[in-house]
């Protein structure tokens, strides 16, 4: 076949693919008009802004304003305050390589081969490395007290924590509010509908800035660990709805049958109902996941240097001011990569154990 | 537990049930109902729908509670007391109507669980166990796959061989066969007549009313929640004394 032919055969071939997926009825053929308008309309002067003429060296915001983009250079100016905040300027490598340790270990996470024991070894000791480099003291690192753990990092620290405590506390809520015990259950419920009946603001601003008061004076609990209780004790309540629903997905049979060979309570739910009941619960389980990762940027309003807080920091620089929307987009993405993340592995997971079951 | 135990080893009946009565709500499903299956007896139990068989059955390893009368499994009661009820599930085994088994299990992992968590089997005894029971009911080439991925009537003998794997003194069977494409029955019949004719207890709820001929001692028709006729197979299918009896038998014969 000779080059013209091909190429007949490669526009007919796409003519006909065009015809059954866009046009294939005044309606869809509407809509992908429409479609391809905004596309033109919004992404277009978007890139222009974004990358045609936004600049990533210049000395001030009046000199990104004359090329009409985007002021990327405040971000290259200010990326170490956005990222770590007010940790100590010399020791800001740690918190970098917290960075990278935490990015590790949600890679490694992935990989199936480490899955169970291997991986729970990897987080806790991933997990000691972060504490040992976050507050120092050992090793000749100066000890850096956890008001200045700020930014990325203490984001990182608040999910993570917050979702790995939350989690076996959400377990026990849920079984609790399944138990035939009348008192168990009762307190269960109560514990369940209090707080999820509270707006998540008042219970934060309570913990972080009213606990103090009722603890004796000679017990100091630093801020960042009274936000990270409220953070678990209030996830763990979403969660544990959302276990409930999968437990109750569970038929009547396998409960029976666990019953009859023997299963104690806790090998039950450990062995049989547990893993069926999560398998299920997967997808709105890592939705409540991926809102308590963005939820800790409302640590802004009881005074920590999170994430957001850096930005908003930033960006009234007398130099960069008025680079909010830059402030916001480099914060979205960082957020953005992580919720895709979280999503992706949800998506990874129940096609791993889609594999060969019912 | 020994001290609930009643009478000596050998003359004391695998299951003894007297007087047991039980209610849901104010629904009366058995009433007054009294048995007794000695050590190596099969028991087939048969009897209308809604006839209280399987409530019946499911209350001897406690699925279900009763709420008058008393229950003896192997000399020890059933009461309230949880390591009764553990000492009693561990020798009584059940197979269930829809099979039961744990889908996000293999089928060995299935047969193996109980052995290694309840028993405290090594894991590669457990499985020695279970590849041995496995070849029992001629299915051992499918013990890596999950259980979804085979017939009804491969499952249920997954799920004979996983009771089995307890060693139980006692099976109970709750309709084996009733989710059963017909020709799957047989393959599951054939191994219940290969392990009644092991010796093994067994009280079995089913229609199979050939697979009772051939290896039943009792029969036993309930209907309404009470024990209508015991009696051996012979004279239970030739001369029923109860008029109940004869009308259930010519409708499930008759044709």
């Amino acid at each position: 076949m000779n080059g013209a032919a091909t190429q007949a055969l490669g526009f007919q071939r796409g003519y006909r693919w065009a015809r059954a997926n866009l046009f294939n009825s005044w309606f869809n053929a509407l809509l992908t008009v429409a479609i391809v308008l905004a596309c033109v309309r919004i992404a277009l002067p978007a890139l222009d802004w974004a990358v045609v003429r936004a600049s990533l060296n210049a000395p001030n915001i009046a000199a990104c304003h004359e090329r009409g983009g985007a002021c990327w250079a405040f971000i290259v100016d200010w990326y170490r305050f956005l990222l770590f905040g007010r940790f100590p300027y010399e020791e800001q490598w740690r918190p970098g390589v917290v960075i990278v340790i935490f990015l590790a270990l949600l890679l490694a996470t992935c990989d199936r081969r480490l899955m169970g024991r291997p991986l729970a070894a990897l987080w806790i000791i991933g997990l000691a490395a972060v504490g040992v480099l976050m507050w120092g003291g050992v090793f000749g690192l100066p000890y850096v007290e956890t008001d200045l753990w700020n930014g990325l990092p203490l984001t990182l620290i608040l999910a993570v924590g917050s979702i790995a405590f939350s989690f076996p506390l959400a377990l026990l809520l849920a079984l609790g509010r399944r138990s035939s015990m009348p008192a168990v259950r009762g307190l269960c419920v109560l514990y369940i509908e209090v707080v999820r009946g509270l707006p998540f603001i008042v219970v934060l601003f309570m913990g972080v800035q009213m606990l103090p008061l009722f603890l004796p004076p000679n017990v100091f609990i630093s801020k960042l660990w009274r936000a990270e209780v409220v953070f678990i004790l209030f996830i763990a309540a979403y969660v544990a709805e959302v276990v409930r629903g999968g437990l109750q997905a569970i038929p009547r049979g396998q409960f029976e049958a666990a019953d009859a060979l023997g299963l104690g309570y806790w090998r039950q739910m450990r062995l049989v109902v547990l893993p069926q009941a999560l398998a299920i619960s997967i997808p709105p389980l890592v939705g409540t996941f991926i809102g308590a990762f963005k939820d800790t940027a409302l640590v802004t309003i009881v005074g920590f240097f999170d994430l957001l807080q850096d930005a908003s920091t930033g960006m009234n620089d007398p130099t960069w001011r008025g680079a909010y929307v830059e402030a916001y987009a480099f914060v979205a993405l960082i957020y953005f990569v992580f919720c895709y993340f979280m999503s992706r592995y949800s998506r990874y997971i129940e096609t791993r154990l889609g594999k060969g079951r019912r | 537990m020994s001290e609930a135990r009643t009478a000596p080893e050998e003359s004391r009946p695998m299951i003894e049930m007297r007087n047991v009565q039980k209610w849901y709500g104010e629904f009366h499903v058995l009433k007054d109902v009294s048995l007794s299956v000695q050590r190596g007896e099969r028991v087939v139990v048969c009897g209308p729908s809604g006839s209280g068989k399987s409530t019946m059955i499911r209350c001897i390893n406690r699925l279900e509670e009763h709420q008058q009368g008393q229950i003896f499994v192997d000399g020890i009661e059933l009461t309230d007391d949880i390591r009764h009820i553990e000492a009693i599930r561990r020798e009584v085994g059940m197979v269930f109507q829809q099979f039961n088994l744990f889908p996000h299990l293999t089928v060995l992992d299935n047969l193996t669980l109980a052995p290694i968590w309840v028993r405290r089997m090594p894991k590669r005894e457990a499985e020695e166990l279970a590849m041995h029971y496995l070849e029992r009911v001629h299915i051992a080439e499918q013990a890596r796959k999950y259980p979804g991925q085979l017939s009804g009537g491969q499952q249920q003998r997954v799920a004979i061989a996983r009771s089995l794997c307890m060693k139980p003194q006692i099976m109970l069977f709750d309709e084996p066969t009733s989710a059963l494409d017909p020709e799957m029955i047989k393959e599951v019949l054939d191994v219940m007549v290969a392990l009644a004719e092991e010796g093994m207890t067994m009280v079995v709820v089913t229609h199979e009313m050939g697979f009772a001929r051939q290896v039943a001692n009792q029969m036993i028709f309930m209907d309404h929640g009470e024990i209508v006729e015991i009696a051996p197979p012979a004279t239970f299918f030739t001369t029923p004394k109860s008029d109940r009896t004869r009308l259930f038998l010519s409708q499930i014969l008759g044709h």
